[in-house]
């Protein structure tokens, strides 16, 4: 396929909240590890529901609000289409079977935890998910770089913040609504000097 | 099932609210997703609270993410081991709810555009507290590894795995599992 001769496909729409639920249900079924590519996959590439820029929006502006992203993403999507009663339908796709598999799943392991194999299993898959999760912390750190607080005012609330939440143990509210606060007066200082410097 | 089954689990209705409120402030000071307060969520629920046990809460994780679907279903098994289907209610409810509630009030705002000031500082200003976050519910998953040298060695094996191949996460929780089960971990 050479990109230049071939116009964009035309998108298409879901024709009914059944063909949303199921759309959204079987994209959350393939996403092992994560939705969010998957759904990039299927939304923009298979279905043409979206196209990469409408997707990097609509992303962007999930990543910024408080809450899972791909749920995020899925209401604001069932909105659009088919106003709240869409943005449930999707979410509900999203979760519905996946919830049913993970309680299945933590009901066999109830009753079978007292076999040490399956104990010791779990104990090596939580190993496992924490290093899952510091993967990711260590896939995002270099973008600070780039930050616009500059490079050690971010080192430095990443590794305060780190400290409090895992190590004092402090609440979350208080570290992020004081670290944070502090960080967004920071960012918006710095991005209106270099906003009106240009 | 037992009418204990769908019951309080001991709990009181204030706790089961106490529960749903703790995990609705969460909601809001999730930014990057809910894996990110997952070390409140120990804090809370197995330090201050007493009511599951760390393996039960890196149970719950590891099981979340060896199953397809979003990753926020291991709140569900949270509030599961803590109080059953209404414990359940409890954490996915709190946590859903006021973020679902705001992203759905911002989303039919089509003014909010990302490339404004105030929506810029916030990306900007919260990204290193999201990835301390990051780093510090990592520590605490791996705190009950400590005394377990094979488990432990898994914490960067699989942080190294992720970093240098394009593999799906999936092989090194199947690895895990083995190296567990084998009583390594």
């Amino acid at each position: 396929m050479t990109a230049a001769s071939v116009a964009e496909p035309e998108l298409r729409q879901p024709r009914s909240k059944t063909e949303l639920f199921t759309a959204f249900t079987w994209l959350a079924l393939q996403g092992f590890g994560g939705v969010l590519a998957v759904a990039q996959r299927e939304l923009v590439e298979r279905l043409r529901w979206l196209n990469k820029e409408q997707f990097v929006e609509l992303l962007s502006l999930s990543q910024v609000l408080p809450g899972p992203n791909i749920i995020n993403l899925a209401l604001m999507f069932g909105d659009r289409h088919f106003g709240w009663r869409g943005a449930v339908v999707a979410t509900g796709g999203l979760l519905a079977a996946p919830l049913v598999i993970v309680l299945v799943l933590a009901a066999l392991y109830a009753q079978f935890s007292s076999v040490p194999q399956v104990a010791g299993a779990l104990r090596g898959m939580g190993a496992v998910a924490a290093g899952l999760v510091l993967s990711t912390a260590l896939k995002l750190a270099p973008t600070l770089r780039r930050n616009a607080m500059g490079l050690w005012p971010s080192v430095a609330m990443m590794v305060v913040s780190a400290a409090a939440i895992g190590w004092l143990r402090w609440p979350l509210a208080w570290v992020v609504l004081g670290l944070g606060a502090a960080g967004y007066a920071w960012a918006w200082y710095r991005l209106s000097t270099t906003d009106s410097s240009t | 099932m037992s009418a204990e089954f769908y019951g309080l689990h001991g709990l009181s209705w204030i706790d089961l609210l106490r529960l749903a409120g703790h995990f609705a402030v969460l909601s809001l000071l999730a930014v990057g997703g809910a894996i990110t307060s997952a070390s409140d969520m120990q804090r809370y629920l197995v330090v201050e609270r007493g009511w599951i046990d760390p393996l039960q809460f890196n149970a719950s994780i590891a099981i979340a993410q060896a199953a397809p679907g979003p990753n926020i279903l291991f709140v569900a098994l949270l509030g599961w081991s803590v109080a059953g289907p209404l414990g359940l209610l409890a954490t996915m409810v709190g946590i859903m709810g006021p973020s679902s509630v705001l992203t759905f009030v911002i989303g039919r705002l089509r003014h909010a555009r990302q490339d404004a000031l105030p929506v810029r500082a916030f990306s900007v200003g919260l990204a290193p507290l999201t990835i301390g976050l990051l780093i510090a519910t990592g520590w605490v998953l791996a705190l009950p590894s400590r005394d377990h040298p094979f488990a432990l060695l898994l914490v960067p094996a699989t942080a190294l795995f992720m970093l240098k191949t394009a593999r799906s996460p999936l092989w090194m929780i199947a690895v895990g599992a083995l190296v567990g089960a084998l009583g390594g971990a």
